[in-house]
Order: structure tokens, then sequence, then C-alpha cells
């Protein structure tokens, strides 16, 4: 099954979890999974029309999927989703 | 027994000697592949040399002389000081390496200055510099010519905070030339459990000048520029023009989107890293070499996606992790050695002990660096929609 990584900012929304295991053929359906596991994660991955937002980004192993086929890209058992917003701390 | 003085006037029977008359001839005239090789220590080569001559000492010549000369049939002209030991190397690299067209040049280096040709005086450490810097001229990537570089460099650290004072007390210890520093808060006591320039003492003192005096302490080679202002839009061209590497320590997304624009603008490399709680993150954004921060990121994340707008917990070691990758990376832009993080986001989680290299491409749509720097206007610099709104509703 494919490994999702939650980053720091989402983990309030997944009881702590910082991987979850999804089923799903490609990267939307995944991230769809995910929101349905925890539905808290919902709102701030998609958009109300149900887009991925544009401050997310989302990584199929190391690639951008938006140089891939973005949320069409397959996934295997074998790979791992990461989800990665901006941070900006420093001090 | 055979003694020196023996050995060398054998050496001399066996091989040619050439006046320094004919090699000046020579290497000011057209060249045909000829090569002048100076066979003496590192010192002496240091304090002068002739004009082009490549330095192999007497002592490696086994071992480094077909890297320097790997034409053995080319014609090559060694000397030292006076003419013996280049007598000696002559030899053995005809008799024992094979070398077809070996000279030593008579009187060395001491008879041709006679003569009034020109020498090379290369620019050289001083003694205390040799000895401090050490342990990085016997790196080969950085050696001597990385540590002038590293002496010549100007880089300027934005924030005296968490990031930027590990990545300060190191750069001031490898021999960074100049240091800008730009912060204008105070030292406080919960600034200490991470950073590490500060001290107990100084609590209440500016953080600048608290920096200053750290790096004072490490390394007399380095001035320290202080700038104890807020980074905006109104100082920012006018405090990073200049500077060969910035180092991104900033703690929140305008300014962070700001220095983006007037980087990319200046074409000025930007070592960044972000770290919160147990994660840290660092890339190199250097302005149309590859991706910029608007690329990786074209907008910043909604108020609740953004805990670095309010107070949030980070490990004290964690910046120190970061802040000492990013110095790393400034030595690396700065010495030409290895591959620097563009292109590549680094990803370190502390808890779990792993690293993740992401790729990060260049947006063909980016409404910064796709466009030439000139069309990149003032009003542009650090715009994105409605951030105060909600940086202010985060608190």
């Amino acid at each position: 099954m494919p490994t999702i990584r939650i980053p720091p900012v989402l983990r309030s929304s997944t009881q702590g979890e910082k991987e979850v295991h999804a089923e799903g053929e490609n990267v939307g359906e995944l991230l769809r999974a995910l929101a349905d596991q925890h539905p808290a994660t919902e709102a701030q991955l998609f958009s109300e029309e149900g887009e991925l937002n544009r401050y997310v980004n989302v990584y199929l192993n190391d690639e951008d999927v938006r140089v891939l086929s973005g949320m069409e890209t397959d996934v295997t058992a074998d790979d791992t989703l990461v989800i990665l917003p901006a941070m900006a701390g420093g001090q | 027994m055979a003694s020196g003085t023996d050995l060398i006037k054998q050496a001399k029977e066996r091989i040619r000697e050439v006046d320094p008359r004919e090699v000046h001839e020579l290497f000011t005239g057209e060249h045909n592949g000829e090569v002048i090789v100076d066979v003496r220590e590192q010192q002496e080569f240091e304090q002068s040399h002739i004009p082009g001559a490549v330095h192999v000492p007497r002592g490696h010549l086994e071992s480094r002389i077909e890297t320097a000369v790997p034409n053995k049939d080319a014609r090559v002209v060694l000397y030292c000081a006076s003419g013996n030991r280049s007598a000696l190397a002559a030899d053995d690299m005809q008799e024992k390496l094979g070398y077809g067209s070996v000279e030593s040049m008579t009187g060395g280096i001491t008879l041709w200055k006679d003569r009034g040709y020109d020498v090379e005086v290369p620019r050289a450490l001083s003694a205390e510099q040799r000895e401090r810097y050490s342990r990085h001229l016997l790196v080969p990537e950085i050696g001597l010519e990385g540590q002038l570089k590293l002496l010549d460099a100007k880089v300027l650290l934005l924030g005296a905070g968490g990031l930027g004072s590990p990545s300060a007390l190191y750069l001031a210890a490898a021999g960074v030339g100049t240091l800008g520093i730009v912060d204008n808060d105070e030292v406080d006591l919960s600034n200490l459990q991470r950073q590490i320039i500060h001290t107990q003492d100084r609590v209440g003192v500016p953080k600048v000048d608290s920096a200053e005096q750290a790096i004072g302490e490490i390394n007399p080679d380095v001035q320290v520029v202080k700038y104890p202002v807020r980074l905006g839009a109104e100082n920012i061209m006018e405090i990073i023009e200049g500077y060969d590497v910035i180092v991104d320590g900033l703690d929140n997304f305008p300014t962070r989107y700001l220095l983006n624009d007037a980087s990319v603008r200046l074409q000025i490399p930007v070592v960044s890293a972000s770290i919160l709680g147990f994660d840290g993150q660092i890339s190199v954004f250097a302005p149309y070499e590859g991706p910029c921060y608007r690329c990786l990121y074209p907008t910043p994340p909604p108020a609740e996606l953004a805990p670095s707008c309010g107070a949030n917990g980070v490990l004290g070691a964690l910046p120190g992790v970061m802040g000492v990758l990013q110095a790393i990376e400034v030595v690396k832009l700065v010495t030409g050695a290895g591959d620097p993080l563009i292109g590549h986001l680094l990803l370190y989680e502390a808890l779990g002990t792993t690293f993740t290299d992401l790729k990060v491409r260049r947006d063909p749509d980016c409404p910064v660096c796709s466009r030439d720097p000139s069309e990149i206007s003032d009003e542009e610099m650090g715009v994105f929609p409605d951030y105060e709104a909600f940086c202010a509703a985060a608190g």
C-alpha cells in the first residue's frame, strides 16, 4: 500500500501520524483516501471546487506531481507521496 | 660511495642544461607545447615564480608530474633556485620516467632574476592564516585558491537567530571576508535555547552587536557589516546589492517573497532554510540557473498552515543542523566545490532521523524568474494576495 508522508502542519489533522497508508490507483485517489481517513485534512488539501490547493506541493517519491501527470499520476504500492506546504520559520 | 656533489655532477652530465636567456625567449615567443616546471618547495613557489610555470615540488615529482605534464614528448624545462635540484629532477624524468625532452635551467630562478626577467608574485596567506586555515588547505576541493575566494567573499546573513547563529559562526571560522548581518532584534533569554551566537551576558543587546562580538572573538579576518533594521521593500535592494551569496534565515513569508524577487533581480544566489518543530527544509535558489522560491512555492499557505506567523516551538539543535548545512552550501557556492543544492529541496525530519531529497524544477510560467531581471518592477516585488490580512489573523 502506498505511503503518504504528512507535514508537521497537517499532523494535528491526522492524530499526530507522520505517515498514513492509503489505497489508490493515482495521486488524486490517494489524497482523497487520506481525506476520507482524516476528514480534517480535506479543507487544507482541497479547494471548495475540489481542486488541490495551489499552496500544497505534492511529490511522488522525489518528483513534483506537477511535472508528472498531476492528480492523474499512477502510483504503485511501493511509492511514497510527500505533501509539502511552505514553511517560513527561521528564528 | 658518491657524494651529493658527485651525484649532481653526474646528473648534469646526463641531461641537457639550458640558459635562462633561451628559456625567456622560448616562453615570451610563440609556444609549441613547451612546459616550464618549478620543482622548488611550496613556500619558495609562493614567494615568486616564473610566469606560467607549473608547480611540482621535487619531493612529489614521481607522483604528480604525469598529471601536470601528460605528454612525455613535450619539451619540458625544469628550474629550481640555482639549478641543482632541477638537474636531479630532470635526470629522474629522463632516465626513470621516460620523458624525451627534459632540460634544467642553469642558475635557476636566481640567475633568471639577475638577468632582469619578470617573476610573478602570487597572492599568499600570512603564516597565521596558513595555520588557521590549514585544514581547508589540506582539502583539495578548497585548497589555497578556495581559501582566497572565501577571504574575498561577501556573504549576507538575513537574521542572527536560530539559523543565522550557526551559519554565522561557521562562515566566520571559515574565513569569509565580509559578513553582513541584518537583524533589528535584541537578544532575549528565550533565544539562548538555540541562538548559539548570543550569550547570557548579552541579553538585551542588539543581535547585530552580539553577533559581531562573537565573530570577532573567533576570527579577526572577518569584517562584519551590521544592518540593525527590518528588511523591507524600501531598503532591500540597497542592502543586498554587492553581496555574493545571501543566507536566508527569515521568519516570515512576506519577507521571503520580497527577498526572492529582489535576489532574482540582482541575480544573487540565496541559500534558504526554514525550521519548525523537528522539521527543516533547505534549498539553494540560484537565479536563472535553477528554480526560484516562487517556482517552488507559487503562493503562500493560509494562516492555519503557516504557523510561522505566530510563536511556535522548535527543537534547539534543529536550526543548528539546518544552519550548518546552509554554511556548507555557501562555502560550496563561493569555492565552486561540489554540487550545491540548486534544484533540490532537502527535508530533514529529526524525530525519525530521515533526510528526503526532492527535485525542484524551474516554472516556465514563474511570475518572476521567467522574465528578464530588468522587467521586474519595484511595485511587483514581494507582492502576493491578502497575506498581511491572514498573517494578522494568525496573530
